[in-house]
């Protein structure tokens, strides 16, 4: 297969490059990196206008399979992660059976061999805790082994302080990141969305905003103690994005990342009662989001992660506190960043392809990108300025829920190529 | 002039032109409940359906009588023993009923937005009876209708909303509705019972009872709910009570002739002292019969809107 792409934007944040150029690739590696090249023999695409950046990874993922395959699987969520312009994808291990065994590790990895021809790089996060309970460790050294590239109970917090010290050591001895949902339990058992005046005036049980913020100020002194590598995952809140600003200053191995409902939205979304706008962490205010965009610009928050959710439609068709938590972003991440983040100025081209593609992969020590001759072609091609509606009918993902039905965007993921695989949106 | 909404889901965004249709309404319905034949024919042929998921005696009793006085068919309907034990969603329990060709459905549910949701997936009007902590705008109505009936206004008047503010319907309709109507509200009680940033629906916030009652023309004490927060949101009934509960002597200390509601039922002594309940000034038995007629009327405007 010879594919050969025409005067495309590569923006690739390691090398600092950013040039229009044609790319021959052959075989799923790159060939030629050039300009005004012409070969007969290769299928042209012309790409003036559209960015061809590394590869995207989305570093927080629920496929769903094994245990939830009526929600998502592994081939329909790697399907809609090709579409949305990722490459790779972390994937959450609150399956069922969890990932807690080095069995499910192989499970997870086979099918994603075969989905797409092994198109998107699936890399599983094991569990911290046996069966996520919170009160045994994993087998963490086995599932670093298999391939686990992180530990998270995510869905769940590590609630106990001690179970999380003992995790950010043992973890470190295999140089893999903790990943924690930070929520403390007592404070939010029965909430639904953020507290907040718009609670107040919906009588929906709250969740504070402390109760995000406690968990990652402790675990900020845990990771400080142990020396542990600690990742806060979806952080939602201005007060948790400080806590991260300080730790980072204090030369603490502190990362975080950010959703884009969370740089999008705020709780006046659930005024609505939309099942769609019901998430955790919930939907903030106005100045967390500003929070949000400050902790993006300045470095502070380090990746954009979608936390994609599935759940079935009839699962979020109930009144709004039976609703399960969580809503798909795969296919809509790269609209929303750029929409909300590149278009507003908040981050470059360059910033934005470091927090879906350099950053997650350093974070989670894979290899990063090489976009050079010889290499194999590890690439998502985006057009900035394509203009689109969300119409989640359209999705390759198994769920629809989305809050973004409707919305008009700007900029969205046309293709990706890897493994020798080739994916067209 | 028909009511704006096809629904009764709140008293949150409603008019005060559609307010005051409402209590105006409720007045000719009262007259009718001092008849000796005291029903009329308006619903005639038309189906309501009441659906309980959650428990209540007074306001099912009352939206029941009402529907019954206004000729309408009634059909019943408690979660206890019904097809929600057994796992079915509210959805396909509604669009059961109405399949059944029901025009109305009365709902109470523990769950804020409930009402909200159902009258997305349905066609019949929807009555908001009770929506977990956030409305419950029949109870809003006939509080004002009861106000107004004994003071002759609500204009003007401040209005002190005692208790758990956190977790009640009733108070956040009264707010919605007396703000609208252009009463004062303050709200008081432990800060454990407020809600975040309160201050914005526009309502005075006192933790000290002692402190507002000198300028209250009307209290609103609500319900403690001793078994679910005692020790959690206050260190005991005993101190609540001192604290909070209003009694003759506390009333008598502020000087000034006070009307005491009371959305019911009471804890006597806790949040209202037995003497206060009985008193001269106390509206609570008003506020039972005129909730009959307020829900007459509201069952009235919505049924002849279509």
């Amino acid at each position: 297969m010879q594919l050969l792409l025409k005067n495309g934007r590569l923006i690739d944040p390691l090398t600092r490059r950013d040039e229009e150029v044609d790319m021959h690739i052959v075989d799923g590696v790159i060939s030629r990196i050039t300009r005004g090249l012409t070969l007969p023999s290769a299928q042209v695409i012309d790409l003036k206008g559209k960015v061809f950046a590394p590869g995207l990874m989305d570093m927080h993922v629920h496929l769903r399979e094994p245990g939830f395959e009526y929600k998502e699987t592994i081939l329909t969520g790697v399907t809609a992660a090709a579409a949305g312009g990722f490459t790779a994808v972390c994937c959450m291990p609150n399956t069922n059976p969890p990932i807690d065994d080095e069995s499910v590790i192989r499970f997870i990895q086979a099918r994603a061999k075969t989905a797409l021809n092994g198109l998107v790089d699936v890399y599983p996060a094991g569990t911290v805790t046996k069966e996520r309970k919170g009160e045994h460790l994993a087998p963490l050294a086995e599932l670093a082994a298999a391939g686990a590239v992180a530990f998270t109970d995510d869905g769940d917090p590590v609630h106990d302080p001690e179970i999380m010290r003992r995790a950010l050591e043992y973890a470190a001895m295999y140089g893999h990141p903790v990943i924690q949902h930070a929520q403390d339990i007592p404070m939010t058992r029965g909430g639904s969305m953020n507290e907040g005046y718009v609670s107040t005036l919906l009588g929906i049980p709250p969740m504070p905003p402390a109760a995000e913020e406690i968990v990652v100020a402790r675990d900020i002194l845990l990771a400080g103690y142990t020396g542990g590598e600690y990742h806060v995952a979806h952080l939602s809140t201005a007060g948790a994005a400080e806590l991260v600003r300080q730790a980072q200053a204090r030369g603490i191995n502190v990362t975080c990342e950010v959703t884009p409902h969370h740089f999008t939205l705020t709780d006046e979304a659930v005024r609505s009662f939309d099942t769609n706008t019901k998430m955790n962490p919930p939907l903030r205010t106005r100045d967390d989001v500003e929070a949000m965009k400050r902790g993006l610009k300045d470095g502070t928050i380090a990746v954009i992660a979608s936390d994609h959710a599935p759940h079935s439609f009839d699962e979020k068709q109930v009144e709004y506190q039976s609703a399960p938590f969580g809503i798909i972003g795969l296919e809509t991440t790269v609209g929303l960043v750029l929409t909300e983040l590149v278009a507003t100025g908040v981050l470059t081209l360059s910033q934005m392809i470091e927090k879906l593609s350099s950053n997650p992969r350093r974070i989670l020590h894979l290899p990063p990108i090489n976009i050079a001759e010889g290499q194999k072609a590890n690439l998502t091609i985006f057009d900035p300025a394509l203009q689109w509606v969300v119409d989640p009918s359209s999705f390759r993902s198994m769920s629809r829920n989305t809050p973004f039905g409707g919305k008009t965007l700007t900029g969205k993921a046309i293709g990706v190529i890897n493994n020798g695989e080739v994916f067209w949106a | 002039m028909p009511l704006r909404s096809k629904h009764l889901l709140g008293l949150d965004g409603m008019s005060r032109e559609d307010i005051q249709l409402i209590l105006d309404t409720a007045v000719s319905f009262r007259e009718v409940l001092e008849r000796p034949i005291k029903k009329v024919p308006p619903l005639t042929g038309k189906t309501v359906a009441n659906m309980f998921f959650e428990n209540s005696t007074r306001t099912r009793l009352s939206f029941e009588l009402a529907e019954r006085r206004l000729s309408a068919d009634v059909l019943g309907f408690q979660a206890t023993g019904s097809s929600v034990s057994k796992g079915e969603t509210l959805k396909d329990t509604a669009r059961n009923i109405e399949a059944m060709k029901v025009d109305m459905v009365v709902m109470r549910h523990s769950a804020a937005g409930a009402p909200h949701y159902l009258a997305q997936v349905i066609d019949a009007n929807v009555i908001n009876a009770g929506d977990g902590g956030h409305e419950h705008p029949t109870q809003g109505l006939l509080d004002m209708y009861t106000i107004r009936e004994k003071l002759g206004r609500l204009e003007g008047l401040h209005v002190c909303i005692v208790g758990d503010i956190a977790h009640s319907r009733v108070a956040r309709s009264n707010i919605f509705g007396l703000r609208t109507m252009g009463a004062r509200v303050s709200v008081c009680g432990p800060a454990t019972m407020m809600p975040r940033e309160i201050e914005k629906m526009g309502v005075e916030v006192h933790h000290h009872i002692d402190d507002v009652l000198p300028t209250v023309d009307v209290l609103n004490v609500l319900r403690i709910q001793l078994e679910r927060d005692a020790g959690r949101l206050f260190p005991s009934i005993r101190e609540y009570h001192n604290t909070y509960g209003i009694t003759r002597q506390r009333l008598e200390k502020a000087g000034r002739t006070i009307t005491i509601l009371h959305p019911g039922p009471i804890n006597r002594d806790v949040e209202i002292s037995a003497d206060v309940a009985d008193g001269e000034h106390s509206v609570i038995l008003q506020q039972v019969l005129n909730g009959v007629a307020v829900r007459m009327a509201v069952l009235y405007l919505l049924s002849t809107r279509n």
